[in-house]
């Protein structure tokens, strides 16, 4: 447990130290929320009431596939996990410390977030905040086990760019952030299912904001668990300690199963 | 033996189709400290990072302290302290955090004396990026007998390193051996070696060429005696001449160089044949086979005792 709980500790100061952890953990989401207070509450008036769950999925993206990806590719390909193998540190602490501290951070900037996004912007505040933060928490672990399982298939910083962004890209536009899921044309909206973004806002609009939600939230809820549960099992499942010396019989591509429950949610959710 | 710490049976490593390493076998006596010679590519580092649990043999068995390094890896870590050839730690990490986080995972007090020890007591709370090479590598020693394992594998442990911290090292392993710990060091340096090896294998194209003490392997040898003279009108250096016991000769720089079966022949000879061409002595050294000599006599069979003549 003292392992454990200094392990947390080392990685959460890491977050605040290192300077482009600092950027997609705190800089970036913080900016891009004061920018589009300032720009998309004059413009859009249907952009206030959903502001907080919007403004906190992209701090979430920023930290989670953004972030939390290359450091695990970097110490794969630099030898710290050999170091880390040798010295008894478990690949489970490898995987989850990191998971757990950028938890933290999503739940720093969230907090600062929700608590200024109202006096601020005028934003609107959730109706039910039991639901709010379970949402919350649920999403954040989503988004930070797609992200590990990102970095541990990924073989190099490129690769994890072309698969933070495939998600993040679409999440932005399609995923129910900027416009509504449901003012999207059809065949978009099947795409926009793909992304756990659009499940978490209509989740968040369903049962904590009191806005009307495009299918059942608790569908919703359940989608994201199981890609939580799938991506986690399979960033541990697929890990390497050593980019020489990978583990016969895990292919990477197995990581592509972590989209099957949005799969199974464009075939059965579409109306 | 029943104080073999470290047994290696008929271990092979195959890579693709190329085989690096050969069924070698060798054990390591409580105590002692184990050399692992060879070229580039001989299958040092393979072997290392197998008993270190980093790789898994194509055949053979490996066994530390009665541990097996691939089938209970969890508890290798206690017996083990290792400074990986290539390794490294985040960038951001301080020596400071290095020693509290592998000591807390070794469930062990924090040994921040090592770190004074090994000369990074201003450097503790630099950041790992920040440090030299040699730096690096002290702090890996540091960290690799932090938790006192019993056993020490060092791959490459002078690599970069400064002379002073070079000896400093060498102290410290002396120190280590005294304290009982066994150390198995796989080194390019023979120098290193024969210095602070009790026995030593060379490694050669995965197979182990041979085998023994230093100076086991060195008598084993040609065994013949360096003479290296240097005169002030370079009479010798006029034409081969044939000296008694004199089985090769080179020139190099102002020196000529005689391998020799016997010196007590050989250097009364030379001496005779300056003062008969009134020349003069300016310097003369006797020297005996080194592990180098050896090493080079069995990884390059082909080239002449001592390089290039």
């Amino acid at each position: 447990m003292n392992a454990f709980f200094y392990h947390f500790m080392y990685d959460f100061r890491t977050g605040l130290r290192d300077k482009s952890l600092l950027l997609l953990n705190y800089l970036f989401p913080l900016g891009f929320y004061i920018l589009m207070g300032l720009l998309m509450t004059g413009l859009n008036p249907t952009f206030a009431p959903t502001m907080i769950p919007t403004m906190i999925l992209v701090a979430m993206m920023a930290c989670t596939l953004l972030g939390l990806p290359n450091p695990v590719v970097e110490s794969r390909e630099a030898g710290i996990f050999r170091s880390f193998k040798i010295n008894g540190v478990p690949a489970l602490s490898i995987i989850t410390i990191p998971l757990l501290s950028s938890m933290v951070h999503i739940l720093l900037v969230s907090a600062i977030i929700t608590v200024t996004a109202g006096p601020l912007f005028g934003a609107g505040l959730p109706v039910n905040w039991g639901y709010f933060v379970l949402i919350l928490f649920l999403t954040g672990f989503t988004m930070a086990s797609i992200g590990m399982l990102i970095g541990v298939v990924s073989p190099n910083s490129r690769s994890i760019v072309l698969f933070s962004q495939a998600i993040f890209l679409p999440s932005m536009i399609l995923g129910g952030l900027m416009v509504p899921s449901s003012m999207l044309p059809p065949a978009l909206y099947r795409v926009s299912l793909l992304l756990p973004t659009t499940y978490a806002m209509n989740a968040w609009r369903g049962l904590a904001f009191g806005l009307p939600p495009t299918v059942d939230p608790r569908l919703s809820m359940l989608v994201l668990l199981a890609s939580a549960i799938i991506a986690f099992g399979l960033a541990i499942y697929l890990f390497n300690w050593d980019s020489k010396n990978r583990q016969a019989g895990h292919n990477p591509l197995l990581g592509l199963l972590a989209l099957l429950p949005y799969v199974l949610g464009v075939l059965f959710l579409v109306s | 033996m029943q104080d073999d710490v470290v047994t290696v049976k008929e271990f092979r490593k195959i890579y693709g189709g190329t085989v690096a390493v050969d069924s070698i076998s060798f054990d390591v006596r409580k105590g002692e400290i184990f050399g692992l010679l060879g070229p580039n590519g001989a299958g040092k580092t393979t072997t290392m990072e197998t008993l270190e649990g980093l790789r898994q043999p194509t055949a053979g068995s490996m066994s530390v302290m009665g541990v097996d390094p691939v089938r209970t890896p969890a508890d290798l870590h206690k017996l083990i302290g290792v400074q990986l050839q290539s390794s490294s730690l985040p960038g951001s990490m301080t020596p400071h955090e290095a020693m509290e986080f592998f000591c807390a995972y070794h469930q062990v007090p924090s040994r921040h004396d090592l770190l004074d020890r090994l000369g990074l007591s201003e450097k503790k709370s630099a950041q790992f990026s920040t440090l030299s090479t040699g730096q690096q590598r002290r702090l890996a020693l540091a960290l690799a007998i932090a938790h006192e394992p019993p056993v020490v594998l060092l791959d490459e442990p002078t690599a970069g390193l400064d002379v002073g911290s070079r000896v400093e090292l060498h102290e410290v392993m002396r120190e280590l051996q005294a304290k009982g710990t066994t150390i198995i060091l796989a080194t390019h340096d023979m120098a290193e070696a024969e210095k602070m090896a009790d026995r030593v294998a060379i490694l050669l194209k995965g197979r182990i060429a041979a085998e023994g003490s230093p100076t086991q392997l060195t008598a084993a040898g040609k065994g013949l005696v360096k003479i290296s003279v240097s005169s002030e009108s370079a009479s010798l250096s006029q034409g081969t001449i044939a000296f008694p016991a004199v089985s090769q000769q080179m020139i190099k720089d102002e020196y000529v160089i005689f391998y020799s079966r016997d010196a007590g022949e050989t250097v009364p000879a030379v001496l005779e044949y300056l003062k008969a061409q009134d020349d003069h002595l300016v310097d003369l050294r006797v020297e005996r086979p080194s592990l180098e000599d050896r090493f080079l006599e069995i990884t390059q069979p082909d080239q002449p005792v001592g390089g290039q003549s």
